[in-house]
């Protein structure tokens, strides 16, 4: 097995644990896109800008540690981001979640709901890069 | 104060997750996506991996019912989908599609980068406020405003 796909179930192994733990210790599930929005919506949470928080202080420590922004994301436009901001932000909305919600927790929590979710989200993004790749967008 | 630390924690954790995978890199992200061009199915590595925690985790916690604290979790429904599911559904993958970033990695790439993230996640904030609130209104005038607590399914 190549580093790369150890990386990837590494990865995916510490996300999971995350998840379990929040429902353990808090009784919440680990959904980023619920966790952001509902922490602006009712500020006095704080566990949830406790959660927001540790999310960016990765960022920051690998910055630290000299890792550079990812050259995707500094070329892509920013009416590109902002689009596709809002659209994030107003499907997570209406799904009630997004990759970590419906993906990680949802297919874990055996989740007919996220089932249904993520093949739409999978399926929506994989046409959409197809699209965008075949119109030279990306 | 121990609450927030522990989620602190969990959130850190589910960062260096994202950040060791390489999920935080538009450019996996995108290549996950690309099936058909040049396919980089490495990422199904990432879901794979958190699923098999989370999988287990769960149903035990779903048997034992409490948190440590001895409160009750708080579980999404699983059932049915309806129409919020699916056309929020199809509207993040296509947001999801144009960028290669998630939430997630949209805060981890905040603590990495400057005004662009600081963008992505302003345009995030005000389309999910902007749209639950737009949804409320249309189909739910009676319900309660506050669901804190409830609806963190997300």
């Amino acid at each position: 097995m190549s580093a790369a796909w150890l990386a990837a179930l590494g990865g995916g192994v510490l996300i999971g644990t995350a998840a379990v733990l929040l429902m353990a210790f808090e009784g919440h599930i680990l959904g980023v896109s619920g966790i952001l929005g509902n922490a602006l919506r009712h500020p006095t949470s704080h566990w949830r800008w406790a959660a927001l928080a540790g999310l960016v202080t990765t960022g920051v420590i690998a910055r630290m540690a000299g890792a550079a922004v990812p050259e995707q994301f500094a070329q892509t436009g920013w009416l590109r981001l902002a689009v596709s901001g809002l659209l994030i932000g107003l499907g997570t909305a209406l799904a009630n979640g997004c990759t970590s919600g419906h993906g990680v927790c949802g297919l874990g929590n055996r989740s007919g709901r996220s089932l249904v979710a993520v093949t739409i989200f999978m399926g929506v993004a994989i046409a959409t890069v197809f699209i965008s790749r075949l119109e030279g967008w990306a | 104060m121990m609450h927030m630390a522990i989620t602190f924690f969990c959130g850190l954790l589910f960062g260096c997750g994202l950040w060791i995978s390489g999920m935080a890199n538009p450019a996996n992200v995108l290549g996950f996506l690309d099936v058909a061009g040049h396919w980089n199915p490495i990422l199904a590595g990432v879901l794979g991996g958190a699923v098999a925690v989370t999988l287990p985790g769960f149903w035990l916690l779903r048997r034992k019912g409490r948190d440590a604290s001895g409160q009750a979790l708080h579980w999404p429904s699983r059932w049915p989908p309806d129409k919020g599911l699916v056309i929020g559904s199809t509207l993040f993958g296509m947001g999801w599609g144009l960028s290669g970033v998630c939430p997630g990695p949209a805060l981890v790439l905040l603590g990495l980068d400057g005004a662009k993230a600081v963008l992505l996640i302003t345009c995030i904030a005000l389309g999910w406020l902007g749209g639950k609130l737009a949804w409320e209104r249309l189909y739910r005038p009676a319900a309660p405003a506050d669901t804190h607590g409830k609806n963190t399914s997300s």
